[in-house]
């Protein structure tokens, strides 16, 4: 029967697994997954996956989006004012990370970070009138990845703030990021206080003028290849930054140092690069954002191109369901706390630096930095599992971002949410944890998951524009 | 000799990939020389030397180069084996983790990519899901799980039909592809019979008979006892017969179903007619005289008749639908060993399909006979669990198998019955099924040999003899073997038929105007 049933039987058997076992005997190939409920046994999650399950229109659809992915170059290319660079950003507007939140609904490290933007800004005199003004209504707050935008833990950007922009040379877009402050009292982090505004300005007067001139002067930074060369260093791109950091200065410094500038400022501005070795992520997470835009608006497609957590809710929005927002609480961090910290000083999970993760880096290259596991005490060989899990979850493997330890394997890449769905596999994601309250800081880091109920969501409106 | 360039942007790979890659370019035939390489400015000057640079092309650092030298037309798989091996999944690190075990049809699909039917088993609502994403990715279903609703049962075999698949089930039993057996089915003989049943012990009646009768199946497909229903068409007995029709194995075809609506009959039969194959069609308990009459056509009026008739056609001989076989001179000896109270029939089956073949051929022969598969003639119990009279019971019909396991696998329940007819001194029969093959009890011999020794010892102690009367549907290639079961249960007394239309037709002439 060679039209219906093929020359030789192959069976998945799902159920029984006494079926298996018998027409194993007798001959057949036969696989006996360990089945459970897919969608956490809900029904109707579970019949929107099947109506999309390699549905052509969805596959075709994938594979645009993620070919776009796979083509996009950012390369970092200059430094500008928030206000001037990121499209639709307001002269009263305020961005934070993840999705949509009113100011009621905050978290205490994002309100700490937009207290300390209003100051400095020079929007309120005091820590209570910007409370106040933040109440009134008469700032906007929207998520930085309406515009385009990424920003790590609280992601506060306010008009004034400089910002990284990355121009995707393959598909022209541009995306941006705030600039990394380093750790312990920073704005990220719902800090407020004098020293961290005027870190912050210093960052803005000083230090982004002479990162624009040095880059302006190299003409740019390709970012996926020095990505891919921290990888092999033992970096994945979102937690562990270190190798980056140190391979971005080694094109920063030559360039800086041609400067014609005083030689107090090169030296200045060299050291804060050189102090922080998470000064490339918010580079890493611009690049990563460059990548996704390019996977957007695909109709039918259900690969995620963007996942956010504003401290209160962790969002995903898929390819093919246009700017919609699919919403379940922010998990908690499991991990290591610095000495004096517990699980009970965190907040829950924060930042948009979980697109790494969506990016295929972070978490999924887990493999490229066996340090990162050891937040959960965790073993090496951990590591190279995260990495392989999400094999199980993505569209393919980016050649452009390989793990030395899988045998130079792409990491996995472009996340399906029908394969989230259906193996219960969720994205792993590495990050750091912050402190509940606003401004103490940084308190641990460690690894969580993108909770279920997101991309169940998700799929039950993907479905709903594909049904006939 | 010429030279070929390709750039790949901002593929960054570190110098020792590289070179392996280069390595492994060189050796490909019609290649004299192959460099892969970063396009940083000391590559290209030692790519020009190596006279692989033609011009200084245009390539930054963060660019990888692949320079070839040799056949022109050997440029192009070089390049093809080059984009392999950059792009190459990779494996898990020497000793790293095992890949995670596969817990969804996304993973096996991913782990046996060749994948070409789901068997499907689990809890009916979350059955459909499977079946669908089962068909959409390009496999063939059996759905053997139950509780699928009728509409989710036509809108599967709706997409079945437009995706050129088959849908056996929901509720199918059996099935036998390429001589495996599916769910509960018998190993039976390949050869070029093809059966399309809406009854799974039907079908298992069918082909263990085709292989005792020393012919083969090709291929028994399930369909599900509501396919021929109105409300379904008949989808997936269509697709059989398509399936069998183009089927080049397959010489002679056997349908088996209770009589569908007439213009569902009316489409299977012009389906049938359409394959240009001898087809032998049991409808259980229709009239022949009044269904199409076509040469290629063959009603049989027991399961037992369909293979015989099946086998026939095979042979080339002429078919002839006939009555069960009966040891006359048996049943009368049988008769004369009641006691003067015993007059009842008592069925007590666990293929559904036995039991209502017995209650087609015993409504008429057995006055106040009730059966829990009733028929125009045959009314249900008011309650299978009490029954009185001349009664047919299927012990694997819902209404005993909520919660418990099928009477197949687990005799505990018939085995109780047994004892209460034993111990009801109007019983002068007890007439069952023992169905072997996989899926069923490891073995029926072992599980009912206690039970049918105290029946033996009770009516010897109340001074009766009751007369046990089955049938084996097994072949010798069954896990339990045929011949092995056999023997055991004629040691234990048991009148043995071959087939369950002849056990019924031995039980008849016992009981039978008493």
């Amino acid at each position: 029967m060679s039209t219906l049933f093929g020359d030789k039987l192959a069976i998945v058997n799902l159920g029984l697994a006494s079926f298996a076992d018998a027409a194993h005997t007798q001959g057949a190939d036969v696989i006996h997954p360990e089945w459970q409920p897919p969608a956490a046994g809900e029904r109707d999650t579970g019949l929107a996956l099947a109506s999309l399950f390699q549905h052509p229109k969805v596959e075709a659809a994938n594979q645009q989006a993620y070919t776009a992915y796979l083509a996009s170059q950012p390369a970092w290319v200059g430094m500008d004012r928030a206000l001037a660079a990121i499209p639709g950003m307001g002269a009263r507007m305020i961005l934070h990370s993840g999705p949509p939140i009113a100011w009621g609904e905050m978290c205490g490290p994002v309100q700490g970070a937009i207290i300390g933007a209003i100051l400095f800004e020079g929007w309120a005199d005091s820590p209570a009138a910007a409370r106040t003004l933040a109440q009134s209504g008469e700032i906007a707050f929207e998520p930085c990845q309406h515009h385009h935008t990424v920003g790590p833990m609280g992601g506060i950007i306010s008009p004034s703030m400089p910002v990284f922009v990355v121009c995707d040379s393959e598909h022209g877009h541009l995306t941006f990021s705030n600039m990394n402050e380093g750790l312990g009292k920073v704005l990220r982090f719902g800090a407020y206080s004098d020293d961290v505004l005027e870190r912050l300005a210093w960052m803005r007067d000083e230090l982004a003028p002479v990162l624009g001139l040095a880059i302006a002067s190299v003409g740019g930074i390709e970012l996926k290849p020095l990505m891919a060369q921290a990888l092999h260093m033992g970096d994945e791109v979102h937690n562990r930054n270190a190798a980056a950091t140190g391979l971005l200065l080694k094109k920063l410094v030559p360039a800086i140092l041609r400067l014609d500038i005083d030689a107090e400022l090169k030296a200045r501005a060299i050291e804060f690069v050189s102090a922080n070795d998470h000064f490339f992520l918010n580079l890493s997470m611009a690049a990563c954002k460059a990548m996704l835009v390019a996977a957007e608006g695909i109709p039918g497609s259900s690969m995620v191109t963007a996942m956010g957590r504003n401290g209160v809710e962790f969002g995903i929005r898929l390819s093919g369901t246009g700017d919609t927002w699919f919403t379940a609480p922010a998990p908690v961090v499991h991990g290591l706390f610095f000495s004096g910290y517990s699980a009970d000083d965190a907040a829950p999970d924060l930042g948009d630096s979980v697109i790494t993760e969506t990016a295929g880096v972070g978490g999924f290259a887990m493999a490229a930095s066996p340090a990162i596991v050891r937040f959960v005490g965790g073993a090496a060989s951990d590591a190279l599992a995260h990495s392989l899990a999400m094999r199980e979850i993505t569209l393919g493997q980016n050649p452009a971002f390989t793990l030395p330890a899988l045998d130079f394997a792409g990491t996995a890449a472009g996340i399906d949410a029908r394969k989230v769905v259906d193996t219960g596999i969720m994205p792993v994601i590495n990050t750091g944890i912050a402190h509940k309250e606003a401004g103490v800081g940084q308190v641990g880091a460690g690894i969580t998951h993108a909770p279920a109920e997101c991309f169940h969501q998700a799929l039950r409106a993907l479905a709903a524009t594909i049904a006939d | 000799m010429s030279l070929h360039l390709a750039i790949l942007r901002n593929q960054y790979r570190d110098s020792v990939a590289l070179m392996q890659l280069s390595a492994a370019l060189a050796k490909l035939e019609g290649i004299t020389q192959a460099s892969a390489v970063m396009a940083t400015p000391a590559n290209l000057e030692l790519l020009t030397r190596a006279g692989l640079l033609a011009d200084a092309p245009d390539a930054a650092p963060n660019d990888l180069l692949i320079a070839l030298q040799g056949d022109e037309g050997a440029f192009e798989a070089a390049l093809a084996n080059a984009r392999q091996a950059l792009d190459a999944k990779g494996g898990k690190g020497g000793s790293g983790p095992a890949a995670l075990p596969a817990n969804s049809l996304t993973m096996a699909l991913e782990r046996q990519p060749d994948s070409n039917l789901a068997l499907i088993s689990v809890p009916g609502q979350y059955a459909t899901a499977e079946a669908e994403k089962a068909l959409r990715a390009g496999l063939n279903v059996m759905l053997f799980s139950d509780n699928v609703s009728g509409a989710d049962e036509r809108r599967l075999k709706l997409l079945a039909t437009e995706l050129g698949r088959i849908v056996m089930g929901p509720d199918c039993g059996t099935a036998i592809i390429h001589g495996v057996p599916l769910a509960f089915a018998n190993v039976c003989r390949q050869g070029s019979i093809g059966c399309v049943g809406a009854s799974g012990t039907g079908l298992q009646q069918v082909t263990v008979l085709i292989d005792r009768l020393g012919e083969g199946v090709s291929q028994a497909i399930g369909t599900g006892g509501h396919d021929l229903h109105a409300s379904i068409g008949g989808l997936s007995m269509l697709a059989g017969i398509r399936a069998l029709k183009e089927d080049e194995t397959t010489r002679v075809i056997v349908l088996v179903s209770k009589p569908p609506a007439e213009d569902v009959a009316r489409a299977v039969l012009d389906a049938a007619i359409s394959t240009g194959k001898p087809v032998v069609v049991n409808f259980l308990g229709a009239d022949p005289a009044r269904l199409p009459q076509h040469p290629q056509l063959h009603y049989a009026s027991t399961l037992q008749s369909a293979a015989q008739m099946a086998v026939a056609l095979v042979r080339g001989q002429r078919p002839a639908d006939q009555a069960p076989a009966l040891d006359a001179a048996l049943a009368s000896g049988a008769r004369t060993l009641l006691g003067a109270q015993q007059r009842q029939l008592r069925g007590l089956y666990s293929g559904g399909t036995f039991c209502y073949e017995a209650t087609l051929m015993l409504g008429g022969a057995l006055p106040g006979l009730h059966s829990n598969t009733p028929t125009a003639s045959v009314p249900a119990p008011d309650d299978v669990w009490e029954v009185r009279g001349h009664s047919l019971i299927d012990l694997g019909d819902d209404e005993f198998t909520r919660g418990r396991p099928h009477p197949m696998i687990d005799h505990r329940l018939r085995n109780e019955r047994f004892i209460a007819a034993a111990a009801d001194p109007a019983v002068a029969v007890i007439l069952f099924d023992i169905v072997l093959g996989f899926g069923a009890h490891e073995s029926p011999l072992e599980a009912m040999r206690d039970t049918l020794l105290e029946v033996r010892a009770m009516a010897r102690e109340a001074g009766r003899t009751v007369h046990l009367v089955a049938t084996v549907c097994g072949t010798n290639a069954d896990p339990q073997n045929y011949a092995r079961q056999w023997e055991g249960f004629a040691e234990l007394g048991v009148m043995l038929t071959a087939s369950n239309a002849e056990a019924v037709a031995l039980a008849r002439a016992i009981v039978a105007d008493l």
